[in-house]
């Protein structure tokens, strides 16, 4: 699988989830193992209106969304995986007016569990959050054929 | 109003539109807040912008982990006597079952109160609070 491949999975996959098209998630990088999703500024996910700050809990959705795709690029083919578990450090805040990108990756994959971790930054040195979680494998059945293929359509 | 005018106003009427129109994110997501006695409950009615798993449907994971965030937070101003804006500093959320396509409640509990960081547990539930679709526990940093 090209890493053009991966990218235009991850793309649909998350053009697939209200939330994430709300949020105006994009694909900015995919590798075999790796995914780098960004999170456009925008006032209406905003914490604080005194400091311009972003919510934590859109931080938490972004980076809950790069590591529940990041399984994409690994795994040969598509298989949703529910969210087990999540454990996020917040770092410090992240900077008003800038984008916000989570870089994932699965560290290991079992039968049963995917364990990941991701990392939230501005500027490639300053971490604003780290996340690990696990999620669970519940094999390709569990999701219908017709939205496999949406998510692998089009491929040759 | 001062963020301190707001949260005095919140505790002495439980009128909670003036906080929470405060606060974008609670917008974005829909989140509501009631009074029941000295309990809070806080609520985040279905809407279709939440939606993270399209086939169930199901509530995005992350929205379920930034109502229940926010929900603590809020939880944490309303019970300090004086206003001190808590800053979380982590975040373990344990998803037990699918959050479907409704109306979702939240519930906290302030585990421990230190002098600068407080832990608080959050549920989660649907239908019934007997079968919780997850549970949280965060650590806070007060600021004056």
């Amino acid at each position: 699988m090209t890493n053009n491949t991966r990218r235009d999975r991850v793309n649909r996959f998350i053009d697939t989830l209200a939330q994430s098209r709300a949020l105006g998630l994009t694909v900015a990088e995919a590798d075999e193992n790796r995914l780098v999703l960004c999170l456009p500024y925008s006032e209406q996910i905003v914490g604080n209106p005194e400091t311009g700050v972003i919510h934590g809990g859109a931080i938490t959705t972004l980076m809950d969304t790069a590591s529940g795709s990041v399984m994409i690029c690994a795994l040969p083919e598509f298989e949703l995986c529910p969210t087990l578990d999540l454990r996020v450090d917040y770092m410090r805040p992240a900077e008003p007016h800038r984008p916000v990108y989570a870089r994932a990756e699965a560290y290991r994959v079992t039968q049963n569990i995917i364990f990941t971790r991701c990392e939230a930054y501005q500027d490639t040195d300053k971490v604003i959050a780290h996340c690990v979680g696990t999620f669970m494998r519940i094999g390709q059945e569990a999701t219908p054929k017709s939205f496999r293929d949406l998510i692998v359509g089009g491929e040759a | 109003m001062t963020t301190a005018e707001v949260l005095r106003y919140t505790q002495e009427t439980g009128d909670f539109s003036r906080l929470l129109g405060g606060i974008p994110y609670a917008t974005f997501i829909g989140l509501q807040c009631e009074r029941f006695g000295d309990d809070l409950i806080f609520r985040l009615p279905r809407k279709d912008s939440n939606i993270g798993n399209p086939i169930l449907p199901a509530i995005h994971g992350g929205v379920i982990g930034g109502f229940m965030e926010l929900s603590a937070a809020i939880y944490l101003m309303m019970s300090q006597e004086v206003l001190r804006m808590p800053r979380i500093v982590d975040f373990s959320l344990d998803y037990l079952r699918a959050g479907l396509d409704r109306e979702t409640y939240a519930e906290c509990r302030l585990t421990r109160q230190g002098n600068r960081v407080a832990n608080v547990m959050i549920t989660a539930w649907q239908k019934s609070r007997s079968q919780p679709i997850a549970t949280a526990r965060a650590h806070f940093l007060l600021e004056d």
